[in-house]
């Protein structure tokens, strides 16, 4: 009896150590796909794309008809879109997202926001695209403009900062809050000063989430700040200049618009050349963004904290 | 009338929604003294202890009747400033709470809060709250650390340290010692009898011990009542009620 019940014992725990294996395989193959499929990816856009890469494509103007057309005036636009866009979005988020997790009092208005919020966020940024073509560029009579781009992408990226920051919030300690109640700090001083800095991690993660997709977004801009860009002056730094490239009220085609453009109606003969290295200074961009984010959130949360590390 | 003790509570109850969490206390807190608040979980011992720098308040659903006294001032009142009152009133929890900033940081906040810019006022004042909660030798080379970088029981003593940065008339301690190591409790018991020189300290433990050896007053708590208060020595040695024995026998056996 005693004999049988260790066999079954040893034989139930052989089994659940098989059990235990196989998932461990089969977690670590799935992990190892993911990455693999994600370095090929890498690795096939930069395969087609650098060899195109060269100061003169990164600098000179696109052309229609003819070869040899470069990507200057798009790759400069959505850098400064995505300036633009972060100036809306990271304040608007902030405060939202802070309002939620601090301001608000659980109820059904809080749950209706938070309601709102989150379908929001799952709008196909085409319906987004189109409502600002209505709004933004017709009803307000911004045109096609890097405005209008920006505004249009600021509703696409909102929920997503409101959410990450009411996350990164609701994250922060409960003691640390209470630490600065008892010492007679106001409630808006705690938030600044003690929570803001112990959130910044997340809200660097967060912020860079909403940037990739400022970067890759093409859909909801092709209305909103157009497919075309004036010719610029790069001498010219007046915002309000109608040739300057800071001039946020004039049309402006971002990378991933001109990668969509060359792509379907691009009639230059090096069309999937200049598609293929738009496409990896795409992918470098927005390494490199992440990797320039991640420093500087880390510094400033060095500062902040006064500690050695970014957990 | 009698006048209220500088610093009591008057027939205080506080509710959780229906609750009633604690029933109609009037006690009072002798100055230059340590009161001990003793009683099994749940008792409403903590509770009390967040009413009297009104933390309550911020639980939602919770409220309070009867008043608490502070130098002829009603704490419980409607227009009282709670900020402003908090800054009389300093608290420690049971797990360490330091600021993610600084040593120097977490002392110099409060007051550069309360308008003090000057570097060398700033200064002194981090040296004379971290000297007076003991901590000073071990941190004074490395002010401009994380206070995270810091040992439990340090960080503890920070936290101490970051109470008394304010000035404050009164110290709230909650358990402040229950998550520390035995050389660290002794340090911040150790502490606790020095600073009742010039404070009212009040503080909850589980450790009759503890209770035993700092306090000079003694509340037990029961189930939202105060059952019985009085001189420490007399509550442990020979307690008028038989719950009181019996909470504190059980204890020690």
């Amino acid at each position: 009896m005693t004999t049988q019940t260790q066999i079954l014992r040893s034989k139930a725990r052989k089994r659940a150590k098989t059990a235990d294996k196989v998932a461990t395989v089969v977690i670590i193959v799935f992990a190892l796909s993911i990455v693999a499929i994600l370095l090929g990816l890498i690795g096939f856009i930069m395969f087609r794309g650098l060899g195109h890469i060269s100061w003169h494509f990164l600098t000179s103007n696109p052309q229609t008809i003819r070869e040899g057309g470069g990507i200057g005036p798009p790759l400069f636009n959505s850098l400064y879109l995505l300036v633009l866009t972060m100036i809306i979005t990271i304040p608007l988020g902030l405060g939202g997202g802070i309002y939620m997790s601090e301001y608000a009092k659980p109820g059904k208005i809080t749950s209706f926001i938070r309601l709102v919020v989150e379908v929001l966020s799952s709008f196909p940024s085409i319906v987004i695209g189109l409502f600002g073509l209505l709004v933004f560029v017709n009803t307000f009579e911004l045109g096609f403009s890097l405005l209008a781009g920006a505004l249009a992408l600021t509703i696409f990226n909102l929920p997503l900062m409101v959410r990450i920051t009411e996350q990164a919030f609701a994250g922060v300690p409960r003691e640390q809050k209470e630490a600065g109640l008892a010492l007679g700090l106001s409630k808006w001083k705690i938030i600044t000063s003690i929570m803001l800095p112990v959130a910044i991690p997340s809200l660097v993660t967060g912020t860079i989430l909403a940037a990739g997709r400022v970067f890759g977004e093409a859909a909801a801009l092709l209305f909103t700040s157009g497919m075309t860009t004036p010719p610029l002056n790069f001498s010219d730094w007046n915002p309000l200049h109608p040739r300057s490239p800071l001039n946020p009220l004039r049309p402006a085609e971002t990378l991933a618009t001109h990668i969509w453009k060359v792509n379907s109606e691009g009639l230059a003969p090096d069309a999937i050349q200049i598609a293929a290295g738009a496409s990896a200074v795409l992918v470098i961009m927005v390494l490199l963004f992440n990797l320039f984010a991640r420093w500087g959130g880390r510094t400033l949360y060095r500062y902040m904290t006064a500690s050695k590390r970014m957990n | 009338m009698v006048m209220p003790m500088p610093f009591s509570t008057e027939d205080l109850s506080i509710y959780y929604g229906e609750f009633q969490a604690i029933k109609n206390i009037s006690m009072g807190f002798p100055a230059a003294s340590v009161t001990a608040l003793i009683g099994p979980s749940g008792c409403g011992k903590s509770t009390f202890l967040r009413s009297l720098n009104r933390m309550n308040d911020e639980i939602a659903g919770s409220r309070s009747t009867g008043h608490i006294w502070m130098d002829g001032i009603d704490l419980t009142a409607s227009g009282t400033d709670v900020i402003k009152l908090r800054q009389r009133i300093g608290m420690v929890w049971q797990r360490p709470n330091p600021f993610y900033k600084s040593i120097y940081e977490n002392i110099a906040f409060g007051p550069r809060y309360y308008g003090i810019k000057n570097r060398k006022q700033l200064d002194e004042i981090v040296e004379t709250s971290l000297r007076r909660a003991a901590l000073w030798d071990e941190v004074k080379d490395r002010l401009k650390e994380s206070a995270l970088a810091l040992s439990g029981g340090q960080q503890q003593r920070l936290c101490i340290a970051r109470a008394l940065s304010v000035n404050p008339q009164i110290l709230l301690l909650d358990e402040p010692a229950s998550a520390l190591d035995p050389v660290s409790t002794g340090k911040i018991e150790e502490l606790i009898t020095e600073l009742k020189k010039d404070l009212r300290i009040v503080i909850v433990t589980h450790n009759m011990q503890q209770a035993a050896r700092v306090s000079d007053y003694t509340a037990y708590f029961y189930l939202g009542t105060l059952v019985e208060h009085g001189e420490t020595d007399q509550i442990f040695t020979n307690p008028e009620k038989n719950s009181t024995q019996e909470y504190i026998m059980g204890r020690f056996g």
